[in-house]
């Protein structure tokens, strides 16, 4: 009887490892999508998905199997599609998050239960100070990134007295403290405005009258919308910065000429030179006619960053794997690209002006705001 | 602070204020006539503002889509009132507040399916593009004017509307006593549709205007209707009068509790710390208000004449 058992099982697992077995030496990884697909913000979702779905393409990767649900912007869906996919779909890699509160929701508990996070767009300060972990991984940026760089674009360009303002939110805090961190001058006002809201008129007329010179703001998808039509349609000029996230590729055909001229830092633009981004960007457009975006780009990045360490190694290796993403061996669409010692991106941040190329309106690269750009929460990361 | 810029935030107010009239004038009437909880409020709106920019740029011309944006309102309020809301109005608030809020779902999934995730272009008409002067050298939106200036005429339209034709006087009674009215040989189902679709249409004008303003996307229409049930609340449900002035009390309170407490609050602290203290008390701000109004006066300021159900 034990004899039986023990051939039945034998054959199983040969019968198992037998794909793998006339193929290359690849492992198989199963990746689990966490992202947001419906309701407010799902455009970033949908993007984030694209483009991960388009390096598998390109790939022709056999080997990832991804699976992908939509968390509708919500932590407790969030929450519930990590439970399903660790506990009965026994995934190595969660990926996916569009939204800081939901990454800290899903993130620390993933990381720590011993499956591998890689995230596509949330960088919360949180995860990247003293919370870090060595399962986790950011591809795309930490939060203060990209305004740290505007900061820093202002005092070259000799701005002395900002007006900022930002939801009044974690994130939009992050953002104001990104852009103090390196911003010199003075202070014009400094406001935090609703969650959600669409009306600007009183914000703007304290611009108006704030004597500023120049005008920062974060306002994610249709704040920003809103904000930068109001604030063309009330003939005030004073110049206006901003981080990537409210001049990108799928807001600013909504947001139409109001936002032309205006610089915006980036960590990724479509006119980036190197060959694996005019690839991207070509294989995009052909795929999904339409542009691609800062969060497909994201969502592309990732993918490869995951194929480049399936290559490596296999997911059942923890040590081998976690070591091969950190080596990021893979060509990332924004060039040079290398993980700090907390896991997260070192990379160029560059300033893009929004301009017209034909009767599509997208960003061209002016300058890099921030060379070889670590984050500031990096030395308080112990791993 | 100049006084140009307090004359400027109260205009601004005035419009906010304004464009929450036209969200709230359906609402409490929908309320008032029908005691029918209509979350779907919102959805007209959004529906509005959707056929507004759509045919804005098939046509090109930003006067038909607002006719568009108020005209398809009015007609998928039409239908919706025939097909969903006439099963209603019997059914207790529960299950209207369920059912509505299954047509938000299947009105944003919709809207997804028709026209996709990006938000969709809307601008001011050129003609009321930019600002043009005032007295005293203040400066202001021409497009904000034309918003106030056309709510006060919805405003206007109403009043004469309730107040001095027949069909008012129908709607009026049929708000005291739906069965005696009729009894009295009226066709109240039809009054009901009518009320319905004029409701949806004046939401559906005032997602197509504030669309070009702000963004037209799925989803805008339910922070809206949030202030919108704050206003008929203050205002006392079912009154054309109170949605006026809770309205422009909202509107009010809300932009220059944005614009002043967060100064108040520097006077005697830290700035950054009174700029958040400041702007999470201006956003709590309206809520206050309508925790005083119910407290003083329950019925809302103006609670309607009707002594019937809602």
């Amino acid at each position: 009887m034990k004899k039986t058992l023990l051939a039945a099982t034998t054959a199983l697992s040969l019968a198992a490892l037998s794909p793998l077995a006339v193929s290359t030496a690849q492992a198989d990884v199963k990746v689990g999508m966490i992202t947001t697909l419906s309701g407010g913000g799902a455009s970033l979702g949908v993007d984030v998905r694209d483009g991960f779905q388009l390096a598998l393409k390109l790939a022709g990767d056999q080997q990832i199997e991804l699976l992908i649900e939509d968390d509708g912007r919500k932590p407790e869906n969030a929450i519930k599609i990590a439970d399903k996919f660790i506990s009965s779909d026994k995934v190595d890699v969660l990926t996916g998050i569009i939204w800081s509160n939901l990454a800290m929701a899903v993130v620390p508990k993933t990381v720590r239960g011993g499956t591998f996070y890689v995230s596509p767009n949330a960088g919360p300060s949180a995860l990247a100070g003293k919370g870090c972990h060595q399962n986790y991984f950011n591809a795309a940026w930490q939060n203060d990134n990209l305004h740290e760089a505007m900061g820093n674009y202002a005092n070259d360009t000799g701005y002395k007295n900002s007006f900022i303002l930002a939801p009044n939110y974690p994130a939009g805090k992050d953002s104001l403290t990104g852009y103090k961190r390196f911003y010199k001058g003075e202070l014009a006002g400094e406001i935090y405005t609703k969650l959600g809201q669409t009306d600007y008129a009183a914000e703007i007329a304290q611009i108006k009258n704030s004597g500023a010179d120049s005008v920062f703001f974060f306002l994610p998808g249709g704040m920003g919308i809103a904000f930068m039509k109001q604030y063309a349609q009330s003939g005030v000029d004073i110049p206006v910065l901003g981080p990537a996230f409210s001049f990108d590729q799928g807001i600013l055909g909504a947001v139409g000429d109001a936002a032309l001229g205006v610089k915006n830092s980036s960590q990724w633009s479509k006119d980036l030179p190197n060959a694996a981004n005019k690839a991207f960007v070509a294989a995009f457009q052909a795929e999904y006619g339409r542009l691609p975006s800062l969060y497909a780009s994201q969502g592309f990045d990732t993918a490869n960053l995951i194929i480049s360490a399936a290559a490596k190694s296999d997911p059942s290796d923890k040590d081998a794997f976690r070591s091969a993403l950190k080596a990021a061996d893979f060509e990332s669409v924004r060039g040079k690209f290398s993980f700090g010692s907390n896991n997260h991106p070192i990379q160029n941040i560059y300033v893009r002006e929004v301009i017209k190329e034909g009767d599509v309106l997208t960003n061209k690269i002016v300058s890099t705001g921030l060379e070889d750009h670590q984050d500031a929460y990096a030395a308080d990361c112990k791993m | 602070m100049s006084t140009l810029l307090i004359v400027e935030q109260v205009l601004n107010g005035l419009q906010l204020g304004v464009t929450l009239f036209l969200m709230a004038a359906g609402l409490t009437l929908v309320f008032g006539v029908m005691g029918l909880i209509n979350l779907a409020h919102g959805s007209l709106y959004m529906i509005g503002a959707f056929c507004c920019a759509w045919v804005t740029v098939e046509t090109g011309s930003f006067w038909l889509g607002l006719f568009a944006g108020m005209a398809g309102a009015a007609l998928v309020g039409a239908i919706l009132e025939v097909v969903v809301m006439q099963r209603l109005y019997a059914r207790d608030h529960l299950d209207q507040v369920l059912a509505t809020f299954a047509l938000i779902l299947i009105a944003s999934e919709g809207t997804r399916w028709l026209f996709g995730d990006v938000p969709l272009f809307l601008d001011v008409p050129d003609a009321f593009s930019g600002t043009m002067e005032l007295v005293g050298g203040l400066t202001y939106s021409k497009y904000r004017l034309l918003i106030i200036g056309v709510g006060l005429l919805v405003a206007l339209g109403l009043y004469w509307l309730i107040a001095k034709t027949r069909l008012g006087m129908r709607i009026r009674a049929g708000e005291s006593d739906r069965e005696m009215i009729a009894a009295l040989g009226v066709n109240i189902r039809l009054i009901y549709t009518i009320v319905f679709a004029l409701g949806a249409g004046l939401a559906g004008l005032a997602g197509s205007m504030v669309g070009a303003l702000s963004s037209v996307q799925v989803g805008m229409g339910e922070p809206v209707l949030i202030l919108a049930f704050v206003v008929i609340v203050i205002g006392g449900i079912g009154s054309i009068k109170g949605a006026l002035i809770g309205a422009i009390l909202v509107g009010l309170v809300d932009t220059l509790g944005r614009v002043f407490l967060p100064t108040l609050f520097g006077l005697f602290m830290e700035n950054s710390d009174a700029t958040t203290i400041g702007s999470s008390l201006a956003s709590m701000a309206i809520y206050i208000v309508m925790a005083i109004v119910l407290a003083v006066r329950p019925q809302g300021l103006f609670p309607a004449t009707g002594s019937g159900h809602a």
